[in-house]
């Protein structure tokens, strides 16, 4: 399943390129894409873990920008 | 810069700025002027101009130290706000440490001007993005907030996503057309721009089909809705701009991958930097400074960020023409597209019959009026492109014979008049003119006497000479292919300047023919289809690159391709490749000005020839010049177009 969330204060590239990388190592993730420009996260993922994989998602941004959040 | 412009936390980070910046000015040059390490004296002298420019620096840093805490617990060693603390804190200590050691008093305005100028360049390179996103954002304006739903007799306000197929809807002049629709009562005039970016308002009236997203300019409309809100036209456009950003670049992704190596990398060199020398000199204080320096340097954002921004930029100038890009990847291969297949009708051609020629051109009054006698019941393409031909209504009380294969007889009294092919003109023995244009011939008679004849053909657009002119000056190789005979294709091949063409092709026999020309190409070349989007699905698919013309209307299309021109202009394709040419250079600009700025401060860090002002120039400066150049990508693209920002209607 894809979808695309929009992302507050996300104000490095760098970060973004860094959240793709660590998102994209998740297990379950087939494909993930941040846009800097846009803030917004497109990612398809595993539909029936959808949810549980979101919350690792959201960890793992959160580990890189503690700023930056993801509106779900 | 407009006050207006800037959101909540960049004001506030605007005055912090501005008042650290005239703090550090005033106690700058008061430093100059007075040597503030002067006015105590004894050991602790260091101590008072350090207090001062301390306050400013945490004034101005308090929140790039608290980041960099928080991401070093986060185990973010190359964190940009940790690099910087790390940087300016040790130009602190070594400065204390000649402080106390004695030497002479300097090096804390320098740790104090490097934050400074980095939150500066924070800001500005906030401020340039916002700008950026807003003026894709204004196009995001065709998202109707509302529609008028008509129950019965009163009209109700909701969501456009309430309102279904069939509905009756109303739009009142100055509003926007929330779903697409046919127009079941009145006739007004549609501003168009935000979709197509055309700039003259169309005349609608009742019966046509309009597109969501317009702005209804003159009079009340009531439309029967055709599609859900999820299906209209604005709902599809928008979720493509939106789109665009995912699909990235070949550019962004190598800038991307080489950040991830460039800061550690500079980083260790730092390390190396600071303790090998300094092991073998033992002057310390020396290496460690130019090691600082090279931490200031590392940083990766502005590398990255001008590279998005460029294309974001590029995709946001095209999209002001009504020519939508569906992502910076396809922008990237547009540039290196050399070979441009079109399909014929529709596309090179206007796709509808029209009167070419009139032979003898003396007589032209008489034989169209003949004609349009003859044709005045038919409904045939060519009937009508007669009838429209000769405009007046033709003169009535004839009694019409269609004979078929032949043409048509019209009889009023004596006078009989007879207007079909060659066939009709030798079986009634006519001495007849031949004609030998392409395209279908009219002949017409009168009482048994030639008259005159009528050439009818499809149409060149008005456009298409010349783009396929400028498309064949780019070095590009121009083909037609078309499902038209051989003699129709070269007539038209010939008049519209393409280097090649493809006859008498069935639709699959279309996707060979690209394949074929896939196979020629140059590795590194694109290949472009262009159609109009509606029976070349497969086609736009199979090619580098898809383009559909005339995407305002047709919402597969908008699927189908890769870049859709939203007005149905061939000059769309020559923009779209000058938009993609200044986009590419100036990434291209920006990768290697903003590597080799960098790289060169190294090597003169490392050799002691830069400071640490240098060094900070070698992030915020480069970062400011490379956004400045990406900014550019936006200009003006059409001469003496007038600079009209994105239509905001309501």
């Amino acid at each position: 399943m894809k979808k695309v969330f929009k992302l507050e204060d996300l104000d490095c590239a760098n970060c973004a390129a860094k959240m793709e990388r660590a998102v994209a190592r998740l297990d379950g993730v087939t494909s993930v894409s941040i846009s800097f420009m846009a803030q917004r996260m497109a990612i398809e993922a595993d539909e029936a873990r959808f949810d549980e994989i979101m919350e690792r998602v959201e960890k793992a941004c959160r580990k890189v920008e503690p700023d930056c959040r993801i509106l779900r | 810069m407009k006050g207006t412009s800037l959101s909540k936390k960049q004001k506030k980070n605007l005055v912090r700025i501005v008042c650290a910046l005239a703090a550090f000015a005033a106690v700058f040059v008061a430093d100059k002027i007075v040597y503030l390490g002067g006015v105590f004296s004894g050991p602790a002298a260091w101590v008072f101009p350090f207090c001062l420019y301390l306050a400013i620096y945490l004034v101005i840093g308090y929140d790039v130290l608290w980041r960099a805490v928080r991401n070093i617990a986060h185990g973010q060693v190359f964190d940009e706000n940790f690099l910087m603390c790390v940087a300016t804190l040790g130009a602190f200590a070594l400065a204390i440490y000649r402080g106390v050691t004695g030497q002479s008093i300097e090096g804390f305005d320098e740790a104090c001007a490097v934050l400074l100028f980095y939150q500066i360049g924070e800001f500005f390179q906030d401020y340039a993005t916002g700008k950026s996103r807003k003026s894709i954002s204004a196009l995001m304006d065709i998202r109707p907030d509302h529609a008028n739903l008509k129950r019965g007799d009163s009209i109700e306000r909701v969501d456009p996503s309430e309102v279904h197929a069939g509905d009756i809807i109303v739009v009142n002049p100055g509003e926007k057309v929330p779903l697409d629709g046919v127009i079941v009562k009145g006739a007004s005039a549609l501003d168009t721009r935000a979709l197509t970016g055309e700039s003259l308002p169309r005349d609608v009236a009742q019966g046509q089909e309009i597109v969501s997203g317009s702005v209804n300019l003159t009079r009340q409309l009531e439309v029967r809705v055709s599609k859900e809100f999820y299906d209209s036209t604005v709902s599809k456009i928008l979720e493509l701009v939106e789109n665009a950003s995912e699909q990235k670049s070949k550019a962004e992704n190598f800038i991307t991958r080489f950040a991830k190596y460039y800061t550690p990398a500079v980083c260790a060199a730092a390390l190396l930097l600071a303790v090998v020398p300094g092991l073998i000199t033992s002057d310390w204080s020396a290496w460690i400074y130019r090691a600082l320096s090279f931490l200031v340097v590392s940083c990766p954002c502005a590398l990255v960020i001008s590279i998005p921004l460029s294309f974001f930029a590029g995709i946001g100038a095209a999209s002001r023409y009504g020519i939508l890009i569906k992502g910076s990847n396809y922008l990237e291969k547009f540039d290196r597209a050399k070979t441009f297949v079109f399909d014929k009708t529709g596309t090179l051609t206007r796709g509808s019959f029209s009167v070419v020629k009139v032979s003898p051109e003396a007589n032209r009054e008489e034989i169209l009026r003949l004609a349009a006698i003859a044709e005045r019941d038919s409904d045939h393409p060519i009937a009508k492109s007669v009838k429209s031909c000769y405009g007046g209504a033709a003169g009535g009380g004839y009694t019409l014979t269609n004979i078929a294969g032949e043409g048509i007889s019209a009889a009023k009294g004596e006078e009989v008049i007879l207007c079909g092919n060659e066939k009709l003109m030798e079986r009634n023995g006519v001495a007849y003119e031949r004609e030998t244009g392409v395209g279908t011939v009219v002949y017409v008679a009168k009482n048994g006497k030639f008259v005159g004849s009528i050439l009818i053909a499809d149409q060149l657009k008005a456009e298409t000479k010349e783009v396929i002119g400028q498309l064949n000056g780019m070095g590009c190789k121009t083909v037609m292919l078309t499902g038209d005979n051989e003699a129709i294709a070269e007539s038209v091949a010939r008049e519209a300047g393409v280097t090649a063409y493809k006859a008498s092709l069935l639709p699959q026999n279309k996707v060979e023919e690209v394949e074929k020309l896939l196979a020629e190409k140059g590795k590194k070349e694109a290949l472009c289809f262009v159609g109009d989007g509606i029976n070349d699905a497969p086609v736009l698919m199979r090619s580098d690159i898809g383009i559909a013309m005339g995407g305002a209307g047709s919402d597969a299309a908008i699927e189908a391709s890769d870049i859709v021109l939203m007005k149905d202009d061939l000059r769309g394709i020559s923009l779209a490749k000058r938009i993609a040419r200044k986009t590419m250079t100036i990434v291209f600009e920006n990768i290697v000005f903003s590597i080799a700025v960098k790289v060169i401060i190294l090597i003169l860090s490392a050799l002691g020839f830069a400071n640490m002002w240098v060094a900070v120039f070698g992030d915020v400066g480069v970062a400011v010049i490379a956004i400045l150049n990406a900014m550019r990508v936006n200009s003006r693209y059409i001469k003496g177009e007038k600079r009209a920002e994105p239509l905001s209607a309501q």
